[in-house]
Parts: C-alpha cells; structure tokens; sequence
C-alpha cells in the first residue's frame, strides 16, 4: 500500500511542476476567461458565425471530429469482448476513458455552441423532433454517454474497492458492448447524415447520399488509430501509470490495431470513389476543389493506409505511430471539408468564415480538460494498469 | 384597377375557406393541401420601391433602429439594394437588385419561402419550426434550443439567428404574418406593394394567376413559375421575365428536404435490428472458439499424459525385461561359473591321480 500512495503523490507533484503543465495553466486560464464573455455577450462576442455559417468550428472540430476520434471505445471493446482477441484486454479501459472523457466534453463544448444550453434537455424529455437526424444524433450521443459511464465506472468501483457494484456492472459487459456499437453505428453516420439535407449548398464531390456509411466507416478507423495514438503518448509520458503487462502488450494492440485499419481504410478509399461514380462528378476532379479532394484520399487516406501494412509487415511500431497521426490528422481534415469547405462552396470569398481566435482557444481549452482529466484520472484509477485486487475481465 | 380587385377577391375567398374550422381534412399529408395559402412574386412588376421592407418592419414591431449597431439606411434610400442582402434577425425580407445577363435590371423580394415540406420544420430536433395547413411556417421561440440546423438545412438562406443576445437568442424569419392572417388580414408587404407586385391567395389559385400571366404576356416572363416543384414546391412562388438562375434562386430539384434523410434515419431500425444478431453470432463464435481451444487443450494434454504413462510403462516393461535378462546372464555366468570352477577343481583332483597312476608318487607323501 505505501508504495502506490507515494507512486500517487509523486504523480501530484509532477503535475504541478513541468512546462507543459504551465501551458495548460494558461490555456485554462482562457478558456475561463472566454467562457464568461461567451455567456455574458452571447456567440456574437466570441465568434465569427453568421447567418450563412451557422455552425463553425466547434461543431466541425468540437462535435464532428471528437465524437470521430472518441470511437477507440466502442474499437477497442468491439475487438477484446466480442472478436474474443485478449491481445487487445490492455488497451480496453484507456480507450474506454478517453472516449467517455471525449463524449463528455462533446457535450460540454455543445453548451458552448448552442445559443441556449439551458434547453439541451428539450429535445429528449419535452419535444422529440423525431424526422430529425440532429434528434437521433443527439439521442443516440446521450445514451451512448451513459453507456460509457457505465463502461467506465468499472475502473471507479476499483478504485473505491467496491466489489459488489463492479461485479454487477462487469457481467453487463457484452451487453453494454453491443449497445455501444449499435449506438455508434447510429450517431456515428449521422454526424455525416446531417448534411443530407443540404444537397445545394454542398459540394458534389463531398455530397453523396452514402455520405453515412463514409462517416462510420472512418470513425473506425479513426478510433483505432486514437488507440495507437493515445498508447504511443502514454508510453511515453504516463509510463509511470503503467504496469508490466500493459507495457509489453503494448506492442500488440499496435500491430492488431495497424493492421486493421490499413484495411478498413482501403475500403474506406474505394467506397470514397465510389461515392463519385455514382454520382458521376469525376468532371470536378480537375477543379481546385477536386485536386483539395485528391489531396484528402491520397495524402491522408492512401498514405496512411499504405504505412500501416508497411509498419505491421516490418514490425516497425514507429511507422505505424506515424500512421495513425496522419490518420487522426486525415479524419480531421475530412470533417472540416465536408462542414466547412463543402458546405458553402458557392458563396463569395468575402462571405466565407474563418474562425475567431477565440473560438480555436476555447476548443483548445476543451481538448487541454480531456487531456487534463485523462492525465489526473491515470494517475489516480487503475486505467492503464490491471489492480491487483481484482480479477482481470 | 381590374388587376387589383380581381386579387383582393382571391384573397377574401381564399381567407373565408382558409380559417374556416374544418374537421377531417386538417392534413395529414400537409403538402397539396388544397387551401394552403401563399404569395406571388412577379419581378416584372416589382419596381424595388422597399415599401415591402418598411411594412414588414412595422407589422412584426422589428426594432429601428437597429439594436446591435448594424447601421441600417432608411427605407427611402434604394442605394441599399446595389449589394447583395440577406434576411437577417432584423430584416425578414429584403429586395435585391440584379442585373441580368440581357442587361436588365430586375428585381427580387426575398423571404421565407414557407416550402410545403419545409426542410427546417424536418430538421428541428425539438419541433420549434412547424409547417400549418393554413400555409405559413411557424416558430415557436419557448422551445428552440439555438441549435441552427435549420439555417444549415434551409436551401433558399432564410432562418437568421441572434448571435448578439446572451440571453434569449432565437431564430428569425418571415412568419407570413400568420398572426395577421388569423384575424383575416393580409401579410404586411402584400398590403403595402405599390404596384402588385405581390398578391396573396390560395396556393392552388396563385398557380393559375401565374399561368394565365405567363399565358397573357408570353414575351414578358419566362415560362416557369419558381416555387411551384423546388424542393417539393413553396407556397411563395415567383414569375420573372429572366430566368430565375438570374435571380440569385438556386436549382433545387424536385426531392422534398424530408426524404433526402429518411433513408438514413430509416436504417436506424436495420441498425438496430441486425447488429445485435451479427455482433452477438460474432460473440458465441468466438466464445465456441475458446472453448474449443481449451476442449483442444485438454485433449492434448490427456493424450499427452496418456502416451507418457504408456512410455513410461515400456520403459518400466523394457528395464524390467532388461533386469530380467541381466538376472538371467547373470545366473547363467554364476552356473557356468561354478560349473568351470566344479569342473576345474574335479581336473585339479584327477590330475594327481593319473599323475600316481603313471608316475608313483613320491613315498612318503600321503595321499588325500
């Protein structure tokens, strides 16, 4: 017992010591700062949105890439409860945490991005707008939340010693994992399927009635490699955290999880291009926008991809590493065409959007809180390593 | 003055029969509705005065001058109509001015369309914006969540929101004065064109009206009335005497907003049916595996006990056996053995016999 409470206050001083933790400091102090002005001056104060841009970043980075990058939960348990591949056990709870952390400040960032947060209850308990895809997505989002909780909340009762409660939780582990990927499925596709509804107003080349199945098909991906991703940063600075048997698995979720996503992000590439034929738009390929297209699929889908196999072939962990950051960077671009460059397309230069420097800093404030939370919570809870009082599951 | 009364007695008929209770009909299906209401457009006639604007302004109390400093010029000044506008918080409906590719200068009232299947009313996820039968798309600002989808959604760029109150921020636009088609009055801008250049009426009769216009004046207009399919049709429609591209009017296409996402919000019910079949064969497969593994396992490790013990045994069998033998040998050796011993010792006693029998022994010795 004493050596893990002087492993936790070691932790604590750490925290409060390194330059990177005077940066977040900073960014925090911000985004408190910012915070007030939104709610005392309202959007106007803090954004650049108007009346032709409704949504700017924090729905096209906030909502659309964070709820993309936080798909390594339902990734990872689909892969460890249900494929039954223990190799991946070790990477469950991190993924499971920072997917729970990720949806939580989805919602929190949405309280930002709606003009009267106060009512976000609404469209659940009071009015339900069910021809809606925003209603399904938010539905599907608040369930999936508590079912992440609950996913999650196994890592809670350990750490209070609670074995009854972790029990009862722990045998709904399949069910939870089903409902999970049903959820995903759901809200996952119809992030993308918001914009069904707007054919005019968008680009045909990021216009296709399949545009669902693009976004689902790439939140797999792009949660494995948030999986990766995360791992290579926990590795290397949570170390720590972690114990013998998450570090030498480690290895093992990288070469399972490159694998995969080599081939699901070839899929990916061709349904991408099919998407084109069946619309016939191959004629706006040789257009600045379609050369921006080009640009998407082969520098941050084909590449990435193609490294992958690469990595998993060589056993090379740090081409794969490499991989998944292109990867995540490649989701994030993808969501930011299709919300931001697609959408709009047709309007005049001067009536585009561009962020206001306040907006990028409170979506920084939001991703700094989930890596905050994330960093307090390892070094607290038996996330990345197994507690010795319990039974692995 | 014809053209006038002819219009104003659409608008009586149309009012009469619109807010008439009725029973059965209240649509199931809202668009087609028979006695939907509507306005027509005709920027042949429309002289971009601004009277429109003004009266909008008056009838829906919008504040002049402007709250949040966007310096607004008076209605009187048409200098305003040189750059493109929008509707805006403020504003629900603004005229622009624009110049034709035959080098005409013609305009163009811009305001909520009140589409028949509007595409904000489908993508309201908390039923803020709701389409009436009487015609006019409404907003009820106690329930909207300033969520903004609808100005996303919206193809012809009309819902405006308040991003300047903290608040209670809501979304704006035209409501078709529906308060003031409930008491049996006109929109405020059809009662205030100079020119009749908007009339009001039944949906189905302003179709007609436009059609016969097209028909009276084949050069004047071009032969489409926009509005009448876009989308699934709106109940504002538009005659103009160039094409209506021209105009700043996207093509739409005829697929009403709620069918291009009701294939994806159907699936949900595929995706809930099938995943947990797939996922959960998925389950048992793997689950059988393991379990075959370790049956495998087991089987092994028996079969290995097994043919260890029969090694075992062989080897037992064959030591033994190989005792036995060496047992044997041995006993052999120790026989044959004593054998030459017995058969050595007997020579060694006959030798002195013969020796005695051929040779006398010395005398003296004894014998034994």
């Amino acid at each position: 017992m004493n050596a893990t409470t002087d492993r936790k206050k070691t932790a604590l001083l750490e925290l409060l010591r390194t330059p990177g933790n005077i940066l977040t400091a900073f960014i925090l102090a911000l985004g408190l700062c910012i915070t007030v002005l939104r709610f005392t001056k309202g959007l106007a104060g803090v954004t650049n949105l108007n009346d032709n841009y409704p949504w700017g970043i924090w729905i096209s980075f906030d909502l659309l890439c964070g709820v993309a990058l936080a798909a390594g939960g339902y990734a990872a348990t689909t892969a460890c409860h249900l494929f039954g591949l223990k190799d991946f056990r070790t990477s469950v709870r991190p993924a499971v945490t920072s997917a729970f952390l990720g949806y939580a400040f989805v919602v929190l960032a949405l309280h930002y991005d709606v003009g009267q947060p106060w009512r976000l209850v609404y469209p659940i308990f009071l009015s339900q707008g069910t021809s809606s895809v925003l209603f399904e997505v938010g539905l599907c989002v608040f369930i999936y939340l508590s079912v992440l909780a609950l996913e999650w909340s196994i890592a809670v009762f350990e750490r209070l010693g609670w074995k009854k409660a972790r029990a009862r939780i722990v045998r709904l582990t399949i069910p939870l994992t089903v409902l999970g990927v049903i959820l995903s499925t759901m809200h996952q596709s119809s992030l993308g399927a918001l914009y069904l509804i707007a054919p005019s107003k968008m680009h045909p080349l990021w216009y296709s009635p399949f545009i669902p199945v693009f976004f689902f098909v790439s939140s797999i991906f792009a949660g494995m490699s948030m999986v990766i991703f995360e791992g290579s940063l926990a590795h290397r600075f949570l170390r720590g955290q972690m114990d013998e048997e998450h570090i030498r698995r480690g290895d093992a979720v990288v070469f399972g999880f490159g694998k995969a996503a080599s081939i699901t992000m070839l899929g990916y590439l061709l349904i991408r291009l099919y998407g084109v034929a069946l619309d016939d738009n191959w004629r706006f390929l040789p257009t600045g926008y379609g050369l921006w297209f080009i640009a998407e699929l082969a520098g941050f889908v084909a590449l990435p991809s193609f490294l992958y196999a690469l990595g998993v072939r060589e056993k090379n962990t740090r081409r794969i590493r490499f991989a998944a950051l292109l990867t995540i960077a490649g989701i994030v671009l993808n969501r930011f065409n299709v919300s931001l460059v697609a959408f709009n397309w047709q309007l005049a230069p001067e009536e585009k959007y561009f962020p206001h420097w306040m907006e990028i800093a409170v979506s920084a404030f939001i991703v700094t809180l989930i890596i905050t939370a994330y960093r307090l919570i390892c070094a607290y809870m038996p996330i990345l390593r197994d507690d010795p009082d319990f039974e692995t599951h | 003055m014809r053209r006038r009364k002819f219009l104003s007695l659409i608008s009586a008929g149309s009012l009469g029969t619109a807010l008439a209770p009725r029973t059965g009909t209240a649509a199931a299906t809202i668009s087609g509705h028979p006695e939907t209401l509507g306005v027509l457009h005709d920027s042949a006639l429309c002289i971009g005065c601004r009277k429109c604007e003004a009266a909008c302004r008056e009838v829906n109390n919008l504040p002049t001058p402007d709250k949040y400093k966007t310096p607004e010029k008076p209605f009187t000044d048409l200098s305003v109509l040189e750059r493109k506008r929008r509707t805006d918080f403020q504003r629900f409906t603004v005229v622009n001015k624009y110049r034709s590719k035959d080098g005409r200068t013609v305009f163009r009232k811009f305001q909520c369309n009140h589409c028949q299947e509007p595409a904000c009313a489908s993508a309201c996820f908390v039923r803020a914006l709701v389409k009436t039968p009487q015609g006019p798309v409404i907003y009820k600002p106690d329930l909207c969540v300033g969520c903004r989808y609808c100005m996303i959604a919206c193809p012809y760029y009309v819902p405006a929101y308040d991003y300047g109150n903290a608040g209670n921020p809501l979304v704006y636009k035209c409501t078709m004065c529906a308060p003031r088609l409930a008491r049996g009055q006109a929109p405020g801008c059809v009662e205030n064109c100079p020119t009749d250049a908007l009339a009001f009426g039944r949906r189905l009769d302003l179709l007609e009206l436009a059609r016969a216009r097209i028909a009276a004046h084949p050069g004047r207009y071009t032969p489409r009335i926009y509005g009448e399919q876009e989308m699934g049709g709106t109940n504002w429609l538009y005659l103009s005497p160039v094409p209506h591209e021209e105009l700043g009017q996207p093509r739409l296409g005829k697929i009403p907003a709620p069918e291009l996402t009701s294939g994806a919000l159907g699936a949900v019910a595929i995706v809930a049916g099938l995943w947990p079949a797939f996922l959960g064969g998925l389950y048992c497969i793997s689950r059988r595996r393991d379990k075959t593994a370790e049956q495998d396992a087991a089987l092994a490790a028996a079969t290995a006990r097994e043919t260890a013990e029969a090694e075992a045994q062989e080897t037992l069998r064959q030591a033994l056996a190989k005792a036995e033998k060496e047992k044997e040998a041995a006993i052999a050796r120790e026989v044959k053995k004593a054998r030459e011993e017995a058969a050595r010792e007997f020579e060694e006693k006959a030798a002195p016999q013969a020796k005695e029998e051929s040779t006398p022994p010395p005398a003296g010795e004894p014998s034994s």
